[in-house]
């Protein structure tokens, strides 16, 4: 059988995290899916302005990309502290 | 476009190409072993690999074809950013640390891991070769449109250096050097295009003058009966007109024995200077009337209207990056659309004046809007565009394979962290390269991948041989990541496990050295044969692929206790052949075959949305069928289990 190719300890906090990931992901997967149904159903909406003088489009899309760094650093900081509470000796 | 390779150009060049060069020699002596050649031996820090991450994903298409996009059709082009980065998501909530922990040097280990299945292996390991061979089609043609302008050497030219070097490369060191390579060049690229987006701020937008491209001559028309018979300009004789549409009229006229094109505006019955490409009779290639050496064919795009606050400007100074956007959004940019006239054996590319707002907002390449015309596969292309990007990272092989090189999961987890967040950064430049290069008249027609490269080059040569040689050294890096992924795939995957070799350390690094050099040149001679489609374009075919082939599998394969190893083969077999029939017969490839794309019998440009949830729907009704193979496993690497 197959094993990985560094050594690894076993990780009792394995379930935990991927609960969170799956809650994570399924957070931006709705935010991602209102971004696509917008220009499905009513891409005007996207020239709007609602931010200042920038329009939906500009704030929606830099907006997913700063969601998807912010919400990693959130699911490192929940991970690591789950390991460290589940994973002691 | 005909360039002029600049001596600095040249240098820059040698001495980043040398520099890789060097390092892959430097880690051959170390790579000994399967695990240093295909997996970095895992102990690569997770910070370093964050970057080669970056360095991995922030291809060709990224830096080449998304800024061209961006250039050529405004907010549509970073819509791949937006995906491209979506991607990233699933790949740290979903797939990350079990990838991790059920693989060991490829992605086939992870899938086979529950199952030591021969059919996977097959499977795995043919999927992983084909994605990776479409991945490489852009990456290939992306070093060929580079080295145009950058050592003024034909597009096979390039593609044929980069070929050899990436040979070089994976056939002397592995992975080791090539996430070395990825992390210096990923840092390089970063932070040579926040300098380019810098200066993009600070030049803020112009409107076009003499000294810096060309001014468009105008004429007026002479008209009668609705038909243009000439031009009240007597240096132009009138030679013919052909109405295209009722909206498009080109009339030809010759001066000083030169052909010349322009296009009607029918309102102010004015004509406008195009560029155009004809053949002659001699069947050589005519540049605006004259051969290429003439370099009559020149660079384009350009603000005809800049608006500020409500009132009419010539420039604007230095602006900041929100400024800059909504300045775009009330002004207006001149794009270049294309449009053959086949009874004259000529193409020809025309202003099209476009407001700002459709530049910064969605619609000028994916139809989405019904007022806009929008048909229902018009909007299906927009959705499965989406759905490919978002799902199509987490199942790319040479990506997949960077989650081995670390030392353990939490490494995986806050690599890819950091990947995120050197990509994301990136990718909001990408708006500002792209957006740059549409308005300060240096777009070449010809190529759209070239864009951000020419932009560079606006600012000054010393900047556009620094980032020409990162975007090479981009190219390299990516190529030499695919190579070693399907070099494992052919290697380790297929002959070691799948045909049972029986091979000791030594014979499979040989193997994989051997696999390398085949993919390499069977690389070279596609990208030589798809010379001239937009990398960003091809890329989002590889992710639509990547994601119907693999991606069911690896989901299903973690969070659904019932998958069986018949289920996972025939997934992978639906995805690739249903996603690959699709492109086959899409729209864009009739064109490539000389055909009307009207006549396509698959109106989809990317086949995600069809051949994805296919390749699911099929991984579930096998694996109900098969449930009896599962009582025979032989381990549950399951979550939680």
């Amino acid at each position: 059988m197959h094993g990985p190719a560094a050594k690894l300890d076993e990780d009792f906090a394995a379930k935990k995290k991927s609960n969170l990931g799956l809650i994570l992901f399924f957070i931006y997967l709705l935010i991602y899916s209102g971004f696509v149904f917008i220009g499905l159903y009513n891409p005007e909406l996207f020239g709007e302005h609602v931010l200042g003088k920038q329009n939906l489009a500009i704030v929606y899309g830099f907006g997913l990309i700063i969601l998807a760094i912010v919400m990693g650093f959130v699911y490192n900081l929940m991970c690591t502290s789950i390991e460290i509470k589940m994973n002691k000796k | 476009m005909i360039y002029d390779a600049s001596v600095m150009a040249v240098i820059i060049f040698i001495i980043f190409v040398g520099a890789v060069l060097a390092l892959s020699f430097y880690f051959a002596g170390k790579t000994k072993s399967a695990a240093s050649y295909y997996a970095a031996g895992g102990q690569i820090h997770w910070g370093v690999n964050g970057i080669a991450f970056a360095g991995d994903y922030l291809s060709a298409a990224s830096f080449l074809g998304i800024c061209g996009m961006i250039a050529y059709s405004g907010y549509d082009g970073f819509l791949y950013s937006i995906g491209y980065l979506a991607g990233w998501v699933v790949a740290l909530f979903i797939v990350a640390e079990p990838l991790k922990r059920l693989g060991k040097f490829t992605f086939t280990d992870a899938l086979d891991s529950r199952f030591n299945s021969k059919s996977i292996k097959l499977t795995a390991s043919i999927s992983t070769l084909i994605v990776s061979v479409f991945y490489l089609i852009p990456q290939m043609v992306g070093a060929g449109d580079l080295v145009v302008p950058l050592l003024g050497l034909p597009h096979w030219a390039g593609v044929m250096i980069v070929g050899s070097i990436v040979i070089l490369i994976v056939a002397t060191a592995g992975m080791t050097s090539t996430t070395y390579v990825q992390f210096i060049k990923g840092s390089l690229l970063i932070i040579f295009s926040t300098i380019l987006t810098i200066y993009i701020l600070s030049n803020g937008l112009k409107l076009p003058s003499a000294d810096k491209g060309h001014i468009f001559t105008e004429l007026d028309a002479v008209i009668s009966d609705g038909k243009v018979t000439g031009t009240t300009d007597p240096a132009y004789i009138f030679k013919n007109s052909y109405d295209i549409d009722k909206n498009l009229t080109f009339v030809k006229f010759e001066k000083e024995n030169i052909t010349q094109w322009f296009k009607l505006n029918k309102e102010s019955g004015k004509l406008s200077e195009v560029l155009f490409v004809s053949t002659a009779e001699d069947g050589k290639k005519l540049y605006n009337g004259e051969p290429k050496e003439a370099k009559k064919f020149f660079q384009v795009g350009h603000l005809s209207k800049i608006i500020v606050d409500g009132k009419e400007v010539d420039q604007t100074g230095a602006v900041g990056p929100f400024e800059f956007l909504s300045d775009i959004e009330q002004s207006e940019v001149v794009r270049f659309a294309k449009k053959d006239i086949k009874e004259e054996k000529t193409t020809v590319w025309y202003q099209n004046p476009t407001q700002g707002k459709k530049m910064v907002t969605p619609g000028l390449m994916y139809k989405v809007s019904s007022k806009a015309g929008a048909t229902f596969w018009d909007k299906m292309n927009f959705v499965s565009l989406m759905l490919a990007l978002f799902l199509g990272t987490s199942a790319l092989p040479h990506i997949l394979i960077r989650y081995y090189t670390v030392p353990s999961q939490r490494a995986a987890r806050k690599s890819t962290i950091v990947a995120i967040a050197a990509i994301g950064f990136f990718y909001i430049l990408t708006l500002y390269m792209g957006l740059g290069a549409s308005i300060n008249g240096v777009l070449d027609v010809e190529s759209s991948n070239m864009s951000g490269p020419l932009l560079a080059k606006y600012f000054g040569v010393g900047l556009f041989s620094i980032i020409s040689a990162i975007a090479f050294a981009t190219v390299l890096g990516t190529v030499a990541g695919l190579i070693v992924a399907s070099s494992g795939a052919i290697a380790h995957d297929f002959m070691d496990k799948y045909l049972d070799m029986k091979m000791d350390d030594k014979a499979k690094v040989k193997a994989g050295k051997y696999a390398a050099l085949g993919v390499g040149v069977f690389a070279i001679i596609l990208g030589i044969l798809f010379k001239g489609m937009n990398v960003s374009f091809l890329v989002g075919l590889a992710f639509a692929v990547a994601a119907s082939a693999n991606l069911p599998a690896i989901l299903f394969l973690l969070f659904w206790e019932k998958t069986t190893a018949k289920g996972i083969s025939w997934s992978i077999i639906t995805g690739i052949s249903s996603s690959v029939f699709i492109i086959l017969l899409s729209p864009t490839m009739y064109e490539k075959y000389g055909i009307d794309r009207a006549l396509a019998p698959i109106p989809l440009d990317n086949p995600g949305i069809i051949s994805i949830p296919l390749a699911a729907i099929v991984l579930v009704i096998v694996s109900l069928m098969t449930q009896k193979d599962n009582s025979s496993k032989v381990e549950n690497y399951h979550l939680g289990k």
